[in-house]
């Protein structure tokens, strides 16, 4: 159920590293599972700068709101529009769903995020 | 940490796949996969709900009409036909909603009350503190679970469980009458805008309904969807929209206050000495976003509050029940405080959807 083609945050965001150098980014399967039916998405501007950590778009489902933190440091390059009017393609397929594209910063960050082992570990210890 | 309250379904939830959480100390049902299909289910076929949180209380005496008629800001006095219902609230003395209930006329010396689960214990305080005035005997009838069946073929199902001698007083009824045979009792009630039925019957037997329900075709649905279906229904859930610091005129319910001169009740004098300075309305949201409880509302008029907001799936905006100055009006054009942003919303006269229709025009 975890890729492990992909990297993690504790926060619940998903890290694709694209050949081309930009990240692709999303939330995970645990996180849209959590949050139930998602009903509004708001991404980030294109060409904002954000810090690794940083509120950078907002996930809302019929039950709460969830910021999404920046993985990386870096340049939003593209944001997903495709979700603002079908925003339950995150619960349909969590990481064919992505929200927004970076251009990272600070490429050695991407050392500090989780391998799906570990990412599995962080969701599992939620879940009781 | 205390362990959590389960309902007889409790191992029924789980066993469908249910993702439970904590309600009030009671361990409940969100959903059992998706909240959204479940709203849908209950507007557009049926689904049903465990609402055996909930407390059945019957009162019994001759004098238990006088007493209610004390007891309540609704007047049972208009309860002339038995098995008819009445919704109202019970207030404290400073006018403040100690609880939002549904009362049956079972008989001149026996109506029953259906009261919230988070106020159980202080409701049963509070009618025995009155009760032994008029000699009535107050029984929790905690050997009883209630069943909501809610949704345009919601009856039809009912109906088709039920023994021969009840099957046809409950094909009978009007909206808001029960009838019951035995332990069986069956209201045409509910808390989502759609027909249908709550069902009390034995805690024992609640289990055989819903899996006789479930194999007619009937969906399980979660407090999520209960809870959507309710505000756009325009109904208050209390602890959110209302508690003992509003009264029912701040918040929409001065439909269930009868303060003529034929009787006194608790919390009269304090409704009649200081008007409402407030008042409840609808929000359907013009910008995409969504509202939220406590959210600030910003009108021409001064702010007011959001006390329930989220997402109306049958009209596919975030909708809202709101607080608002007196001056406000449907029509009326405010803002919303929306995680740190200014968003556009349109003032409406709930309900926004009954009978799964919508009744509001989107502007």
């Amino acid at each position: 159920m975890t890729p492990a083609n992909l990297k993690y945050t504790k926060s619940h965001e998903w890290v694709k590293q694209e050949p081309d150098g930009s990240v692709t980014v999303g939330i995970t399967h645990h996180a849209q599972e959590m949050l139930g039916d998602v009903v509004f998405v708001e991404a980030p501007a294109v060409g904002r700068q954000v810090m690794q950590g940083e509120e950078c778009a907002v996930v809302e489902s019929v039950k709460a709101a969830a910021d999404i933190y920046a993985p990386l440091s870096g340049e939003v390059l593209a944001a997903n529009s495709k979700l603002a009017d079908a925003p339950e393609k995150i619960n349909a397929d969590a990481y064919a769903a992505w929200i927004f594209k970076l251009k990272p910063s600070s490429p050695a960050e991407i050392g500090g995020l989780l391998d799906a082992a570990a990412y599995q570990a962080v969701a599992d210890a939620e879940q009781h | 940490m205390t362990a959590l309250k389960t309902t007889p379904l409790n191992a029924i939830h789980r066993e469908m796949g249910a993702r439970m959480v904590d309600f009030g100390g009671w361990d409940m049902p969100l959903h059992y996969g998706s909240q959204l299909e479940e709203h849908h289910a209950v507007r557009r076929d049926c689904g049903m709900f465990d609402v055996a949180h909930m407390s059945v209380v019957d009162l019994h005496g001759a004098r238990t009409r006088d007493f209610l008629r004390t007891l309540l800001a609704n007047d049972v006095a208009k309860l002339k036909t038995i098995g008819r219902a009445l919704y109202s609230c019970m207030l404290n003395e400073a006018g403040g909603v100690i609880d939002d209930l549904i009362v049956y006329f079972v008989a001149e010396s026996h109506f029953r009350l259906v009261i919230n689960a988070g106020t159980t214990d202080k409701d049963l305080t509070w009618l025995r503190r009155h009760a032994p005035a008029f000699g009535i005997e107050v029984h929790h009838r905690t050997d009883l679970g209630i069943l909501g069946v809610q949704g345009p073929q919601a009856r039809a199902k009912v109906i088709a469980l039920l023994s021969p001698d009840l099957m046809q007083a409950a094909a009978a009824l009007a909206p808001f009458s029960a009838a019951w045979s035995g332990d069986h009792f069956v209201g045409r009630t509910g808390y989502t805008g759609e027909d249908g039925f709550e069902l009390i019957v034995l805690a024992g037997e609640l289990e055989s309904f819903w899996r006789k329900l479930f194999t007619a075709g009937v969906r399980p649905c979660g407090l999520g969807a209960r809870d959507t279906l309710r505000l756009e229904a325009g109904m208050n859930l209390y602890g959110q929209d209302m508690d003992e610091s509003t009264t029912p005129l701040e918040t929409g319910l001065a439909w269930t206050v009868v303060l003529d001169a034929s009787r006194d009740f608790f919390g009269k004098n304090a409704l009649l000495n200081a008007p409402p300075m407030r008042h409840a309305l609808g929000l359907i949201l013009s910008d995409k976003g969504v509202m939220r409880g406590h959210q600030v509302v910003m009108t021409v008029h001064g702010d007011g509050e959001i006390t329930s907001g989220g997402f109306g799936p049958t009209l596919e905006r975030s909708i809202a029940l709101a607080r608002v100055p007196l001056a406000v009006a449907p029509g009326d054009r405010v803002s919303v405080e929306v995680r740190g942003k200014n968003l556009r919303a349109q003032v409406v006269k709930p309900p926004f959807v009954r009978n799964g229709k919508i009744l509001v025009n989107i502007q």
